[in-house]
């Protein structure tokens, strides 16, 4: 296999973490890739940060063994070589009676907060290390909020499976957690506050309670930080204030049912979803895998599918897409089927860059100089 | 109690012997087993296991949690007896024992 490191120039890095291990791969055109791996073979991957501030490259893999337990791990190197931090990067206090299950998410800050990086885990908890990610420390505001008792467990476990910071407001941080819903804190994570009015769910006797909803993934504006995107378990929202409401926005979709949300990484309004056909049918509806793009916000969505393979009835898990920050914006997704898509043209038209790995649970995407 | 080096000392009757699954060897020196010394009316396997994790904390953190837990799908082995079955990490080991990290059937 080539080595990642023998490109040079303006390369796109795509980083799929699946069920048995990570591949990475390096492009010169977001169409044909050059992948390593798999890297920590048999281990699953649940989660991928790609920090690129400082003009240096540090991958950040959450990784999971049946056997041996979760960890987090980051390379300097494109995946040349990996350092896992000896007593663990992300370790529950002893007081707390709580083990580490799974590194569902790790987020970069942003550029004004160097060396920030946020976990969100399993169980139900937030981390924020200021060492780039090597050693993370336990949001306490939220390990001892009062609402946790009453948190559960999604299908996949109860984590805190998306963790936003905002870009403008150093202070304010949004998260979404199954299940429980969307929490934001403006104190800086000392505090936190459901915000999940106008978000129903249908599987609980009052449709629409304060928390307990089971918030798939939100994203968040480029430029309006406080307009929020939400994939709900059935239900597509936007909030424009700062997740105090939200509205739906899934009429012109095929379902309101999915895992993914993602927005752009400039331009307002644009958004991509996945749609999967229900809770109780998880598959694309009838087995033909497509996006849908919105430019308007959610007004209207178009549907997306030139050069996905077809029938799939694999469904794209909540972390499984992403996009990039090129122009036009690169967009990936990957199937629990194990096939990887990668789109230059921010969604018109997809490649397959990979097929039948096995699930893929985490995509990230970063331009990097080489 | 403590963690012998890697040295070919030959083993007394004060130590008991814990063998490493291969694929935790990268994790203890590369050892396939550690000599390690207990205490006159032996020692538990928990202390073993922190005595192993002073020297190597990778492999302390890949078969028990941080409460301390066995993780689910590690089983260890006294003379051939699961540990489980016994008194878990609080069983006793007796100098001249074999103890036994093997992982479980896990996985798809």
């Amino acid at each position: 296999m080539a080595n990642i490191g023998e490109q040079s120039g303006t390369t796109y890095l795509l980083a799929v973490g699946t069920k048995k291990g990570l591949w990475l791969g390096t492009s010169a055109d977001r169409a044909n890739y050059v992948f390593t791996g798999p890297h920590f073979l048999m281990n699953e991957i649940p989660s991928i940060g790609i920090d690129t501030r400082n003009r240096k490259t540090r991958i950040l893999v959450g990784v999971r063994s049946e056997h041996w337990g979760p960890t987090v791990s980051h390379s300097d190197d494109l995946g040349e070589t990996w350092t896992e931090p000896e007593n663990g990067a992300i370790t529950f206090p002893q007081d707390t009676g709580a083990a580490l299950e799974r590194v569902w998410q790790i987020q970069p800050d942003s550029e004004g907060s160097p060396g920030v990086v946020w976990a969100g885990c399993e169980p139900i908890s937030v981390w924020k290390s200021t060492d780039g990610g090597e050693h993370f420390e336990l949001n306490r505001g939220l390990w001892d909020h009062p609402h946790r008792p009453e948190w559960g467990a999604g299908f996949g476990g109860a984590a805190a499976h998306t963790v936003l910071p905002s870009p403008t407001d150093p202070n304010t941080i949004h998260i979404a957690m199954s299940t429980g819903g969307v929490y934001r804190s403006t104190d800086a994570g000392a505090t936190w506050e459901a915000r999940n009015k106008g978000i129903s769910a249908g599987f609980m006797p009052d449709a629409e309670p304060e928390f307990g909803q089971c918030v798939h993934k939100i994203a968040r504006d480029p430029n309006n930080p406080e307009t929020l995107y939400a994939q709900n378990h059935h239900g597509v929202y936007r909030s424009d204030d700062n997740a105090d409401t939200w509205n739906s926005i899934a009429d012109g979709l095929p379902t309101d049912f999915g895992f993914t949300m993602l927005t752009h990484p400039r331009r307002s309004g644009t958004a991509w979803v996945v749609p999967i056909m229900a809770d109780s049918e998880r598959i694309p509806p009838g087995g033909q895998l497509a996006v849908h793009r919105t430019d308007d916000a959610g007004a209207s969505w178009t549907r997306l599918s030139d050069g996905l393979l077809e029938p799939d009835f694999n469904v794209v898990l909540r972390d499984a897409a992403a996009v990039d920050t090129e122009e036009p914006a690169g967009v990936y997704f990957g199937t629990r089927g194990g096939t990887v898509y990668a789109s230059a043209d921010e969604g018109i038209s997809f490649t397959a860059v990979l097929t039948q790995l096995p699930d893929v649970l985490c995509v990230r995407a970063a331009v990097v100089e080489l | 109690m403590g963690l012998e080096g890697p040295g070919g000392r030959e083993p007394d009757v004060a130590e008991v012997n814990v063998l490493i699954p291969s694929l935790l060897r990268p994790t203890a020196g590369g050892q396939e087993g550690l000599r390690l010394g207990v205490d006159p009316g032996g020692s538990t396997v928990a202390e073993l296991l922190d005595a192993i994790g002073a020297q190597y904390p990778l492999f302390n953190r890949r078969v028990r949690d941080e409460t301390g837990a066995l993780r689910r799908f590690v089983n260890i082995y006294l003379d051939g007896d699961d540990v489980r079955r016994l008194d878990g990490l609080k069983t006793r080991v007796a100098a001249g024992q074999e103890v036994m990290v093997i992982q479980s059937v896990a996985g798809g």
